[in-house]
């Protein structure tokens, strides 16, 4: 056997055994979607610069290695992924953003109104805006009606020591952490979309959501990826 | 016939070629294409039902039409790692929100204290219950207005950038009443990594460069 064949198993053991480990944020959290397209890593939500409005980003197929070219790293067309928010604390989504890859562009629809909570979708092709994705090299944002979009790989802006906290229970590190601890997700990038919207887009939500802050009116938010059945 | 002869009649045949006409009935190719887009059915390169490839575009609908189903869902970071038992990862994945807590509350519940088994309350003041009740309601909190953070002045208002979201998750199931249990041997309420590998962006899209 040819020492490159060699390389490239070990490698691809190696990748595999970091995609099993790596299970953190969202990252790799259930068997079944581990290494899939459809592996939300992580979900933001936060104020803009401009406290008008609102950033939602979710990120997917985490551990992408550094410099990975975009055959290696991309969106899947049969991959819807969904921005759920619900405004009224019933934990039903009032409205949701969708977006789906099509050729070279993502194509974000929404935010509209829904009254369906299940885990089956259909896409509401009414409010369209597209983005063409993003390289290594290449940055594009498209920006209307007050909001933009973006959709490409990014550094993966999440941080913990997963392998640290794996030893602690499977019982082979009793004094728990370190300090320094180390990042297992350093210098690996996930696919991101990026939304940022006017809050007046969203209406007023519910207060009395949250225990900590019962006066301020909150939404629940959430994000989900769905495949293609038909 | 010999080669010469058969040489001499090629600047013929190509002359008498320039008078012939094409005519209208040349169209065996559209029949096909004729039938194949307008058939019913997706078949041929059409990636629509008569639409695209070689047919005509296919309409938006067409485009996005189908059903998809749910694989992945995510509300708080950490949540399925730290507070699910391992053999129901895939499960909560597949639980709409307003399901979870009938379905999952005990589960977190007992996690809660295999993890921590003196539990009692944590410096957010909530008991085992009311911690399983919170976080197997798998949501993230954003506020309408104001500061939006995990564990900033304002408590579980919205998920920035750069935060340290499990320091805190492990504070909260780890740390006791104030904060200070499990903070040495073992350590159990700081991983030792404060920050992300790389800056952010101050405008859009926010997110690092990728590597």
């Amino acid at each position: 056997m040819k020492k490159s064949r060699i390389f490239t198993m070990v490698s691809s053991l190696g990748i595999m055994v970091l995609a099993v480990v790596l299970i953190s944020g969202d990252h790799n959290d259930g068997p079944s979607v581990s290494g899939t397209t459809s592996d939300i890593a992580d979900f933001y939500a936060f104020q803009a610069p401009d406290p008008n409005n609102l950033v939602l980003v979710m990120n997917t197929q985490g551990l992408i290695p550094p410099g990975a070219p975009t055959d290696q790293a991309s969106f899947d067309e049969d991959v819807l992924m969904e921005f759920n928010i619900d405004v009224d604390n019933d934990l039903k989504e009032d409205l949701l953003i969708q977006a789906i890859k099509r050729g070279d562009s993502m194509h974000f629809f929404g935010p509209f109104s829904t009254t369906e909570s299940s885990l089956i979708s259909t896409i509401k092709t009414d409010i369209k805006h597209s983005v063409k994705i993003s390289t290594y090299e290449e940055v594009y944002v498209e920006e209307a009606n007050g909001m933009k979009f973006f959709a490409g790989p990014r550094e993966d802006p999440f941080f913990f020591d997963k392998a640290r906290f794996d030893s602690y229970m499977a019982g082979s590190a009793a004094s728990g952490f370190n300090n320094p601890g180390t990042d297992s997700y350093e210098g690996t990038n996930v696919l991101s979309i990026v939304v940022e919207l006017p809050k007046a887009l969203l209406g007023t939500p519910a207060t009395n959501v949250n225990p900590f802050a019962p006066g301020t009116p909150t939404y629940n938010m959430w994000v989900e990826t769905k495949r293609k059945i038909q | 016939m010999k080669n010469i002869k058969v040489l001499s009649f090629i600047p013929l045949i190509s002359f008498a070629l320039l008078f012939v006409q094409c005519q209208d009935d040349d169209d065996n190719g559209n029949a096909i294409y004729q039938d194949m887009c307008n058939d019913g059915v997706k078949n041929g390169d059409e990636t629509g039902i008569d639409c695209g490839g070689s047919c005509e575009p296919c309409a938006e609908e067409e485009l996005f039409a189908g059903r998809y189903k749910q694989e992945d869902q995510m509300g708080r970071a950490g949540v399925n790692l730290l507070f699910n038992k391992p053999g129901l990862r895939d499960s909560l994945n597949l639980v709409v929100p307003h399901k979870m807590k009938s379905q999952f509350k005990d589960v977190f519940r007992d996690r809660l204290m295999t993890l921590d088994t003196s539990y009692t309350t944590n410096i957010l003041g909530l008991d085992a219950d009311q911690m399983a009740e919170m976080f197997s309601q798998d949501v993230l909190w954003v506020a309408q207005n104001g500061e939006t953070s995990y564990n900033g002045t304002q408590v579980l208002t919205g998920r920035a950038l750069g935060e340290d979201v499990m320091d805190a998750n492990l504070l909260w199931i780890f740390g006791g009443p104030d904060g200070t249990k499990n903070n040495e041997d073992p350590n159990l309420i700081s991983d030792g990594v404060p920050e992300n590998d790389a800056p952010f962006l101050d405008t859009f899209p926010y997110l690092a460069p990728p590597f």
